[in-house]
């Protein structure tokens, strides 16, 4: 697939002074003249900061690892996950297209995005707000049909509870993520056949990481009550 | 049935204490440095005698794959490397020990790191998989914070980090030699073979790279001993194995269970079994996307392992079922994984890179039946001709889900072909 930089750069990038610590740390985990291999978490953190990769990211990330910067741009170009334009700046919803999220209705979703967002995918809608694209399997098959928005999954979704989603991130509000339905993780919708039903921990792994990261962005201290809590699994 | 007291992943939905703490009470980290004292030789001996094959969809023996690691030397350090790069379609096992059960994969890192001479540990997560990188990360600063790895890690001796690096959405860096090369800080193609990794991976020096699952299960196999973990399964295909249940079961999930469990009985018990009842099913494809499907006559006397999937010319994979059921128009499902491998070859090798484009596109005409009925056989000699014909296997595994296709439902795709061309006609 042709993937080029965008037509319209800014004129310079700069990492903030927490990513660039951030940065500097990450560049260690790597033997002694090996920098090059922190080149896709640096891009990867860029992308976190500005919501896509510019040139000028790509030439500063090229002189902290003493890269040419075309063998920067080729793993930018590489990798599906760089966005060399912008995205919705609320959200960019990547739905899952693959055929075991297909057998469980992803097609339904992609209508919603062409519904509600925008006949075509990486077209920016809503006052630069929302876009959607249809990427390859995301790997919580028996969570499907799912879609990724940031570093979060929503799954389990149907086109009901999914336009929904799409509703609250145009009006400005995050969904808590995870499954959609009265499930706690991957364990079996039904009924569960092993490991017990006793439940220690409020939520699992990634919703508790959501909901950690949003109470740090918002500066609260009190731990978990800025997000509703969900209903009980089916434990 | 496996027995709860069995299971090597106690807390797999995570619905128990994630924490250090919870997993110590759960048997984790309990006198690490004991196995360690063993020495090298015996932990290595001890995987091979439990039979345990990789679990990252090849099912190479463990052991010996360890034992092809030389002697560490003082100017090469050797490398351990985990593929957390779960891409497979149809796979989630990987996801659940990242983020629910990750204290037996740093467990297992020390102890394989140990085993293969090799004081580093590089985790390559697939890069949507973020917030369960954070919760690998959290479990490995707990570690680190125990002393259970770091300088004389659990009190062993011998020294051991594990670091955590990700990728950015390729499919291919699931192949080891790609996933090296991403690694080291380039575009993710797959070096040709020899040299093997175990001779020259990352950086040049000797590396091993396992599966998350392969390398997760090593402590309690240590601890419970071989002869435990070969008590399930048939020869060999020893241990217990995580299944991945998708697609139209009334309860998908991951879970899991003895290898060589019949996939009547993985699917009736955990997943509830297939939409509409077991005379519904249509089709499986029984280890993630680049196995070929069977047919629902042959599903009925499956058994889930290597051995016995392979004489179907299926394979165990991944351990992904993807269930059809009868309303499934599987043509689509499967051009919709041509759709995918065109969309992840990574434009190396001609055969490869030309040829998942052109079979996705015959592909997606059969789905509507506009095309001729010589077009299958050319489609399978073309599948053919890129099979075995590319540095890595990502040409194979494009062509088998074709030719499974074929094979066993052959006459729909001939059928569809002749409605199309009768109301054509009719129309005329």
């Amino acid at each position: 697939m042709l993937r080029r930089l965008d037509k319209k750069q800014p004129l310079n990038f700069k990492f903030s002074a927490k990513n660039l610590a951030w940065a500097k740390k990450q560049i260690l985990n790597y033997p002694k003249g090996r920098k090059q291999s922190a080149v896709i978490p640096l891009l990867f953190r860029a992308q976190e900061q500005e919501g896509w990769v510019s040139k000028p990211a790509i030439e500063v990330v090229a002189k902290m690892l003493d890269m040419a910067p075309v063998r920067v741009f080729e793993v930018a170009s590489f990798y599906f996950m760089f966005h060399l334009s912008p995205v919705g700046s609320a959200a960019h919803i990547q739905v899952c297209g693959t055929t075991p999220c297909m057998l469980r209705g992803s097609d339904g979703l992609i209508r919603q995005c062409k519904d509600k967002i925008s006949k075509r995918p990486m077209e920016i809608a809503h006052d630069g707000k929302i876009s959607w694209e249809e990427v390859e399997c995301l790997g919580a098959c028996s969570n499907a049909p799912l879609v990724q928005i940031g570093s979060d999954y929503y799954e389990d979704l149907d086109e009901e509870s999914f336009a929904k989603i799409v509703t609250d991130l145009i009006s400005g509000r995050k969904p808590v993520p995870g499954s959609q339905t009265k499930r706690f993780s991957s364990e079996p919708i039904e009924n569960l056949t092993t490991l017990g039903t006793k439940v220690e921990e409020a939520q699992n792994a990634s919703v508790e990481l959501f909901i950690d990261s949003s109470i740090k962005e918002k500066g609260s201290k009190t731990k978990r009550s800025l997000v509703s809590k969900k209903d009980a699994p089916n434990a | 049935m496996l027995k709860d007291k069995d299971r090597i992943f106690s807390n797999l939905y995570g619905m128990k204490d994630r924490s250090i703490k919870g997993s110590m009470q759960r048997g984790h980290w309990d006198n690490t440095a004991k196995l360690i004292k063993q020495g090298a030789t015996w932990i290595v001996n001890e995987i091979k005698g439990s039979g345990l094959r990789g679990r990252g969809g090849a099912g190479f023996p463990t052991g010996l794959k360890w034992s092809f690691m030389p002697k560490p030397e003082a100017k090469k350090p050797s490398y351990l490397v985990v593929n957390a790069d779960e891409s497979e379609p149809g796979t989630c096992k990987d996801r659940e020990i990242l983020r629910h059960e990750p204290h037996t994969l740093i467990e297992g890192c020390l102890l394989a790191g140990f085993a293969m001479g090799a004081h580093t540990a590089y985790i390559y997560v697939r890069g949507e998989y973020v917030r369960e990188r954070e919760a690998l990360q959290i479990a490995i600063n707990e570690a680190y914070s125990k002393g259970f790895i770091g300088k004389n890690a659990s009190k062993s001796g011998w020294d051991f980090d594990v670091f955590v690096h990700h990728g950015a959405g390729a499919y291919i860096c699931g192949e080891e030699t790609a996933l090296l090369e991403s690694l080291e800080g380039k575009k993710g193609m797959p070096r040709m073979k020899p040299p093997f990794p175990a001779m020259a991976g990352l950086y040049g020096c000797p590396t091993t790279v396992n599966n998350v699952e392969s390398i997760a299960v090593v402590p309690t196999i240590l601890r419970r001993g071989a002869s435990w973990f070969s008590k399930f399964g048939r020869p060999n295909n020893f241990g217990t194995k995580l299944f991945c249940l998708s697609g139209h079961v009334n309860s998908p999930c991951v879970v899991e269970e003895e290898m060589s469990i019949p996939l009547k009985e993985l699917i009736d018990k955990h997943g509830g079994g297939v939409r509409g009842g077991w005379k519904n099913l249509k089709a499986v494809i029984p280890g993630g996307a680049s196995v070929p499907l069977l047919p629902a006559n042959i599903c009925e006397d499956a058994l889930m392992d290597f051995d016995w999937l392979k004489e179907q010319k299926s394979g165990l994979g991944t351990g992904a079922v993807i269930v059809m059921d009868g309303q499934t128009d599987v043509i689509k499902a499967i051009w919709r994984l041509s759709k995918f491998y065109k969309h992840e070859s990574c434009g190396q090798c001609t055969p490869c890179r030309e040829g998942t484009g052109w079979m996705m596109r015959v592909m997606e005409r059969f789905v509507s039946g506009n095309a001729e009925l010589e077009e299958i056989d050319s489609l399978l000699e073309v599948s053919k001709q890129i099979e075995g014909h590319t540095i890595c296997a990502l040409g194979d595994a494009a062509a088998w889900p074709i030719q499974g296709l074929m094979r066993h439902f052959r006459h729909e795709v001939e059928s569809r072909i002749k409605t199309n061309k009768n109301s054509h006609l009719a129309a005329e």
